[in-house]
């Protein structure tokens, strides 16, 4: 299951990044720390945090895309810094939790293939 | 031990976004050399939490990155109020950041315990009121 994928099936909408990228799974959090020694390679992280430390963490710890959820909006600059540095910014106005479950039923559904 | 390559920067304690440049450098650069994602997402991920406390507790510092053929070496320094209890700082969950580093997502208590996590060695020089030093190692 690629970016492209789940923008459709999620309602997103992409702001930067690489729609191609392969998502292995899902990581759900806000404390940056706490997300950095959780998160994998190749998730997708779903978080309501959009400042400039969020491209950061996303960056360090390669993962596929971030959804920043609940209507909350990355300021220009944020912008800026994900296009430079490839990091896959998606927004959705969704809570954290109905994207979880979306995303638990399409990885769900991809195992079954 | 042949001679290391370093890479120098300092760390803005003004400017709290633009914390992560020096990781972010680093993890450029550790790539460009091949090494795994593996160390590099240990290396740039020890530094960015060493970087932020520098930022919200010491008002800056500064990072160097060592490269030897058996390890990497991170060493930071700043000159900020010292850690007065360096066992207690290890412990996960506790922190003293204020609320406006909080309210960005750091402050878990989680910045010396993850740099731990993500190093084979590290070791914490801390005196109060004069500064603090932090050498990390990763094996490769």
């Amino acid at each position: 299951m690629k970016v492209k994928d789940i923008v459709p099936r999620l309602g997103l909408d992409m702001l930067s990044g690489d729609a191609d990228r392969e998502i292995s799974g899902c990581y759900v959090g806000d404390l940056l720390s706490w997300v950095m020694s959780h998160a994998q390679f190749d998730e997708c992280w779903i978080t309501i945090m959009s400042n400039i430390n969020v491209v950061a963490v996303a960056s360090l710890t390669d993962v596929a895309c971030v959804i920043i959820a609940e209507g909350a909006r990355p300021e220009e600059n944020v912008i800026e810094a994900a296009k430079a540095k490839g990091v896959c910014l998606l927004l959705s106005e969704e809570t954290v939790f109905s994207l979880a479950a979306e995303m638990a039923g399409l990885l769900k559904e991809k195992q079954a293939e | 031990m042949s001679d290391a390559l370093r890479f120098h920067y300092d760390v803005d304690g003004e400017n709290f976004t633009s914390a992560g440049e020096a990781s972010a450098q680093v993890k450029k650069k550790l790539r460009q050399l091949g090494f795994s994602p593996d160390i590099i997402r240990r290396v740039s991920i020890a530094m960015y939490e060493g970087e932020i406390n520098m930022v919200v507790h010491a008002g800056g510092g500064k990072a160097d990155v060592f490269v030897y053929p058996e390890n990497i070496e991170i060493v930071l320094e700043d000159s900020g109020p010292g850690i007065a209890d360096v066992e207690l700082a290890m412990k996960e969950g506790y922190s003293t950041a204020p609320d406006n580093v909080r309210a960005l997502g750091f402050g878990a208590g989680m910045g010396l315990p993850n740099m731990k996590r993500y190093t084979d060695s590290m070791t914490v020089e801390s005196e109060l009121g004069v500064g603090t030093k932090i050498v990390m190692k990763v094996n490769v």
